[in-house]
Order: C-alpha cells, then sequence, then structure tokens
C-alpha cells in the first residue's frame, strides 16, 4: 500500500467550509482500507463505492471525502445523504468537479465542506450557496438544521 | 386547476435569476460549454441543427387561457409565429437565440410557467392522461398526485444528475391515455376496500431499447408516495449504469437486475427512508386537490342536432365521454391532412384561448398525441366551438385516426434525426385523406420517429415507422402491432425498409390486408393480433 495521505484532500484546498471545528487532517483511506483498519478516521468514496459499508464505523470517522470524479456523476449526492441519515455528524468533504451550480445541492445533501479541484470565484459560489430562499423535499439539511420543506411552512398552525 | 402561491412563485424567479448568472457565467467564460450545457438543458434549452430549442413545461399537460395566449405571444415575439406541441404534453419553439431564453424564461413566470427540467438528466416535466378530471372512467382526479410529485422533483438536490433523464406519468383509471407503462415510472391511482392508493411500475420506455415496465408495488398508500418515488429514484441514482449512455436508462436497470431484485432493493430503501421521514405532511395534497376541484358543471342538452353531416361526424370522431352527461371533452386536431402534426401558429392558439375561456370553463389540456383538447364543453355549445376551430383550420374529424399521425420533428429540425418524419406524416394524411378511408378504417395509431431514438414513439404504434440510414439515404422500417394504451404492447418490424414512395405503398398495402381480413368490430390492432405478421408481410414482400 502506497502512502496513505496522497488519497486526501488536505485542509488548504478546502475552499468552502461551514463548520467551527477545527478541520480534519488525518489518513484518508479507501472504503476498502476503513473497514479492515480499527483505527482509519478519514476515508473516501469513490462513486462506485456504497456508502452504507461505513455505517457500522461512523463513530470513529471525522472525516469522509466523497469524490465527484466528474460533475455529472450525481452518486456521491446519494452518499452523502446515506450518511447523514445514518447520523453521520463529522466532516462531509466533496471533493473533486466540484462546480458553482451543484454548491447548493451538495450543501443540501449534507456536504459541509467544499475542496474544489479549481479554485471557484467567492462572489459566485456565495450567490450559489444562496439560490434557495425556500425548498421543496426534506433532504439532509432537514435533519441537520431543521430546515422545513415549503410544504411544511404552509401547514404551519 | 393549480395556481401558484408565493413559495411557487418565488421558486421559479429563483431559477430565472439563477440561469441569467449561468448565462452570464458562461458568456464571461468562466463556464465551458460543457458545464453550461447540462445547465441550460435543465432549462429546457437544446441545441438543434440550425438553431437553439426551448421546451416550455406544462406540468401535466393542463394550462388555462392566459398561459395559452403567454405561448402565442412568445412565438411571436422569439420564434417565427409558431409553436410545436409535443408527445410529452409540452411545447417547443424551434428558432429561438440563445440570448432571448432568460426574457422568455422570464415572460413565462409572469403566467406561472417555466421550462424547468423539460431536459438534461433529471426528472422530467410529469405527464397524465389528458381526460384528467373529465373523464367518466377516473377514479379520482390523478392531476394533485402529479403537483405534488412536480414539486417534490423540481430542484430535487440528491436527483438532478442522475444516470440519464426520468419521465413520469400518473394516470387513475383502467384506460390508459399517458402510456403510462412506457415511461421510466408509470403510477396508476387506484382504489382498494375503499382507499385510494398508487400502483407503481417502473423500467418502461421507448428508446433503442423498448421495455415495458413492470408493476413494482400494487398498493402504495397516498401518505407514502413521495416516500416510495424516492426510494426507486435512489436506487437508480446510486445503481443506474453510467458506463454507457445507451444503457443508463432505468429500464436498463430494471431489466439486468430483474423486476424482483430491483423491488427489493426499493423496498429495503423505502423502509429506511420511512424512518427518516422524507413525506410532505398530509395536508399539503389536500390542499393541492382543492385547486382541482371541479367546476361549476350544470345540466343541459345531452344530445346534438345532426342535421349538419360534417358537424356530426367531427362530434362522434372528436369528442369523448365526460363525467357529466350534459359534457364531454373536445378534442382540438393540430393534425390538419397534409399539415405539421403538433403545430400551432399564434393565432391558432389564441383561438383556442378564447375558445377555452368562453365554452371550458378557462381549462385548456396538450395531449400526448400532439392535439390539443377543451376538457369540459356543454354539449349545447359544440356547434359554436366546431364552427370557430373549422374556421381556423383545426377542426379536422380525425382523432384516433391513421391521419392523427404521432411525429417527431425530425431531420427538419433534430440532429439526432436520421431521416426526416414530417413530410411522411404530411403526405400520409394527405392520401388518406384523399382516399377517403380515414372513416373506413376507424382507430389506427400511425407513429413516425426520425431515428431509434422513438421520439415519435413507432414502437407503440399500431403501424409504426422508423427512419433510418442506409448507405447516405433515407430509408423507412415498418412495423405492426404496437399500441401504448391499456393493451400495451411493442411493433415489430415487417422485414426490410422501403425508400419513402415505397413505405407509403407498404402503409396503404398492411391496410388493405386489414380491410380484407377484419370481422366485424375489430380494430387493425385486433385483426392483427389474430392473424398474425404473415399475411401482411405477404403482401408486402411476398
Amino acid at each position: 500500500m502506497g502512502n496513505a495521505r496522497d488519497l486526501g484532500t488536505s485542509p488548504d484546498e478546502v475552499q468552502f467550509r461551514f463548520r467551527d471545528d477545527e478541520p480534519a487532517d488525518h489518513a484518508t483511506v479507501t472504503v476498502d482500507a476503513c473497514c479492515d483498519q480499527t483505527n482509519a478516521t478519514a476515508v473516501r468514496i469513490e462513486p462506485g463505492d456504497d456508502a452504507r459499508v461505513l455505517l457500522p464505523f461512523l463513530g470513529r470517522l471525522a472525516l469522509v471525502e466523497v469524490n465527484f470524479p466528474t460533475f455529472g456523476d450525481g452518486r456521491g449526492y446519494s452518499a452523502a445523504r446515506i450518511l447523514r441519515e445514518a447520523g453521520y455528524a463529522g466532516e462531509l468533504r466533496a471533493v473533486g468537479a466540484v462546480l458553482i451550480d451543484q454548491l447548493s445541492h451538495m450543501r443540501r445533501c449534507g456536504f459541509d465542506s467544499f475542496a474544489p479541484d479549481k479554485r471557484l470565484d467567492a462572489d459566485d459560489a456565495a450567490r450559489a450557496f444562496a439560490t434557495w430562499d425556500n425548498v421543496y423535499q426534506s433532504a439532509a439539511d432537514a435533519m441537520q438544521s431543521g430546515r422545513r420543506t415549503i410544504a411544511e411552512k404552509r401547514h404551519e398552525a | 386547476m393549480y395556481q401558484y402561491d408565493s413559495y411557487d412563485q418565488t421558486m421559479v424567479d429563483a431559477r430565472v435569476e439563477e440561469f441569467r448568472d449561468q448565462a452570464r457565467r458562461r458568456l464571461e467564460g468562466k463556464l465551458t460549454e460543457d458545464q453550461f450545457k447540462p445547465l441550460r438543458l435543465m432549462n429546457g434549452l437544446y441545441l438543434q441543427l440550425h438553431a437553439y430549442m426551448l421546451r416550455v413545461a406544462i406540468p401535466y399537460g393542463t394550462l388555462n387561457a392566459r398561459q395559452m395566449e403567454a405561448l402565442a405571444d412568445i412565438a411571436e415575439k422569439y420564434d417565427r409565429g409558431y409553436g410545436h406541441f409535443t408527445t410529452r404534453q409540452n411545447i417547443q419553439y424551434n428558432w429561438i437565440k440563445l440570448e432571448d431564453a432568460a426574457d422568455i424564461l422570464a415572460d413565462l413566470s409572469r403566467v406561472e410557467m417555466h421550462a424547468i427540467q423539460t431536459s438534461g438528466n433529471c426528472i422530467r416535466n410529469i405527464s397524465s392522461d389528458h381526460f384528467a378530471g373529465a373523464a367518466a372512467d377516473e377514479v379520482a382526479d390523478p392531476r394533485p398526485y402529479a403537483e405534488l410529485m412536480r414539486q417534490w422533483s423540481s430542484f430535487h438536490p440528491e436527483f438532478s444528475y442522475l444516470p440519464r433523464k426520468f419521465k413520469i406519468a400518473v394516470i387513475a383509471s383502467e384506460k390508459d391515455r399517458a402510456a403510462m407503462r412506457l415511461h421510466d415510472i408509470g403510477i396508476r391511482i387506484v382504489k382498494r376496500d375503499g382507499e385510494v392508493g398508487a400502483q407503481f411500475y417502473a423500467g418502461g420506455g421507448m428508446g433503442r431499447t423498448p421495455m415495458i415496465a413492470p408493476l413494482i408495488r400494487d398498493f402504495v398508500p397516498l401518505d407514502q408516495l413521495i416516500t416510495y418515488a424516492e426510494a426507486a429514484l435512489r436506487v437508480y441514482n446510486r445503481y443506474g449504469r453510467r458506463d454507457n449512455k445507451y444503457k443508463a436508462r432505468i429500464k436498463i436497470l430494471v431489466h439486468e437486475l430483474g423486476a424482483a431484485e430491483y423491488t427489493r432493493q426499493v423496498e429495503e430503501e423505502f423502509a429506511h427512508l420511512l424512518s427518516v421521514g422524507v413525506e410532505p405532511p398530509r395536508e399539503e395534497l389536500a390542499r393541492i386537490a382543492e385547486y382541482f376541484a371541479d367546476p361549476a358543471f350544470t345540466d343541459g342538452p345531452k344530445t346534438i342536432d345532426r342535421s349538419d353531416p360534417d358537424f356530426a361526424l367531427w362530434v362522434d370522431r372528436n369528442t369523448h365521454r365526460h363525467k357529466h352527461d350534459a359534457y364531454v371533452s373536445a378534442v382540438i386536431s393540430l393534425k390538419p391532412a397534409g399539415g405539421i402534426p403538433g403545430d400551432a401558429t399564434a393565432a391558432q392558439m389564441r383561438v383556442v384561448a378564447r375558445l377555452a375561456r368562453d365554452y371550458s370553463f378557462d381549462e385548456l389540456r396538450v395531449m400526448h398525441t400532439q392535439n390539443l383538447l377543451l376538457p369540459h364543453v356543454r354539449i349545447a355549445d359544440l356547434h359554436a366551438v366546431w364552427g370557430a376551430l373549422d374556421a381556423a383550420g383545426m377542426g379536422a374529424p380525425n382523432m384516433d385516426t391513421i391521419e392523427d399521425i404521432i411525429a417527431c420533428p425530425g431531420l427538419d429540425y433534430c440532429s439526432l434525426a436520421n431521416a426526416r418524419s414530417i413530410p411522411l406524416a404530411q403526405r400520409i394524411s394527405e392520401r388518406f385523406a384523399a382516399n377517403g378511408r380515414t372513416g373506413e378504417l376507424g382507430e389506427l395509431k400511425l407513429k413516425i420517429s426520425g431515428c431509434i431514438n422513438a421520439c415519435g414513439h413507432h414502437h407503440a404504434g399500431h403501424i409504426g415507422i422508423l427512419g433510418v440510414d442506409k448507405k447516405g439515404k433515407e430509408n423507412f422500417q415498418l412495423s405492426l402491432g404496437g399500441s401504448e394504451a391499456e393493451d400495451v404492447s411493442l411493433a415489430k418490424i415487417t422485414g426490410p425498409g422501403f425508400d419513402e414512395d415505397g413505405v407509403i405503398a407498404a402503409v396503404e398495402k398492411v391496410t388493405d390486408v386489414y380491410l380484407a381480413s377484419r370481422t366485424d368490430g375489430e380494430r387493425f390492432l385486433d385483426t392483427y393480433r389474430r392473424i398474425g405478421m404473415e399475411p401482411f408481410k405477404e403482401a408486402l414482400y411476398g
């Protein structure tokens, strides 16, 4: 096995972060390695990986990176929601082909840290994160921050 | 019909601004064309052979007079004075400039319309029975469920980068007037022991690998509808193939896994999502349903004066039984003999809007057959409606006849096409209008696609025609025996293809075989199913 550090992104590569804790800076291993190693605290999910195999280990994980090799491969959105639905509270970092127009959806699926391959225009990104005042669906943001959907707001007492 | 509240309006307005910003970043070079393409597609903007095409969503095919007039205005202001109604109950404009697109979206948003998710690898505009809310045979109006799903599927954060496009149809009767089982997900609202719920079919589709969707669940309670759909989509998003775009639709996943295994995975995800709680509050469906309450129908005459034979013929062919016996639904034919199927001019759209206002409780439908519909017309008003339609070139009495051809835009517009479908449709409808056989042939659904992507639904035609490229020449394959209805089936190819003249002659030959072989009351499709392919082959190639 090569240098495990090569797999992950470093905190310097994180351009946007919505957490108060210190950025995790751990050796990031593959999903397979994470299941074999009892001490791994950071893991990187590739599009073909089943995020659910990580569920027994969520307690010890401080960082999960989800790689988007291409922006059009949307499997990482499901991986993120599955982890949040299982109660994962650590850092969830989108890495790879992370572009302006995917930011708002990624955020809603539970990503709270973003390390794009190419740095993004900060103003464009701020606008993108703020695209939706309200939302139709219940997603990870409902679980994490209690964001209520439009339908729920319509029927408040 | 449904009306936006401030939430819905704000969502659509936000989307217009988002698109304006995306177009700006594209022009500033911050987005490559590759990066911009999926974004413009998710706003309905395609690059065609000659220009951009904008596809505007007409959710479940329902719109009002003001919206139809706005579509007419857009046709005149930004296009060449006409629009094209599609098999997914939308409208397309074929001659759009990229720099106008954001302004058109803004014009649409002023009448509660948009082009959201009419293209791209996301959940597309949801289609439904064009007779919804009017048909005598429905267990409920399917549109509130379709509207609930429209809201759920709009800007869905998890399902905006699916392996491939995803089409959903919702119906609520045994009769299928929406090709429900040829959708990625087909939903039929049913009643079991007095309780209303949803049957789910998954993995149907046309395209190069046509498949009929198998039933994956016989009854989903209404307060779990969204949760079940979310489970079905999540399994697809995670495991649908992404290595080959031609194998990326859910039909391939369901086929490769087998319906039982796909269903098992969906059920597992469904059980999980029920524990998460993603369903909208129950009152939301009730709130939406209020918008679809019946208009104030009044009693009136139940029969027409048949002294004008042209009028009587139109009533016989182009009206459909209504749940109130003093009303019918009246089909507005966009299939004049020799015309382009589904095209309407701005002037025609305005006539239709006026008729909706005067005679149909301000309501219109787009049919998947590329026609329009006045859903609630008093039988007493039919003569006035027919007169106005006839004067505007929309009175052809040809619903579900061989002249009522579905055709894709084909090589006249589409960059994917191998052959022209429009001129062929024009020649066939002219031929049968001239030889006077249309009435004798009865129900005969002819569908033409200009390439294997099957936008003209040729797999589901009683007679289907597929245009292919054969050594640089247009060639047309004939197929027989398809149906998109409750007796759904896929058409089979007759044999070697024909040139344009040859395929028109071939259509005439197969109709001759039918007329010679049919028994009383048999449709073309029934005769084909009874006697099989051989007699038709014999006539064509013998």
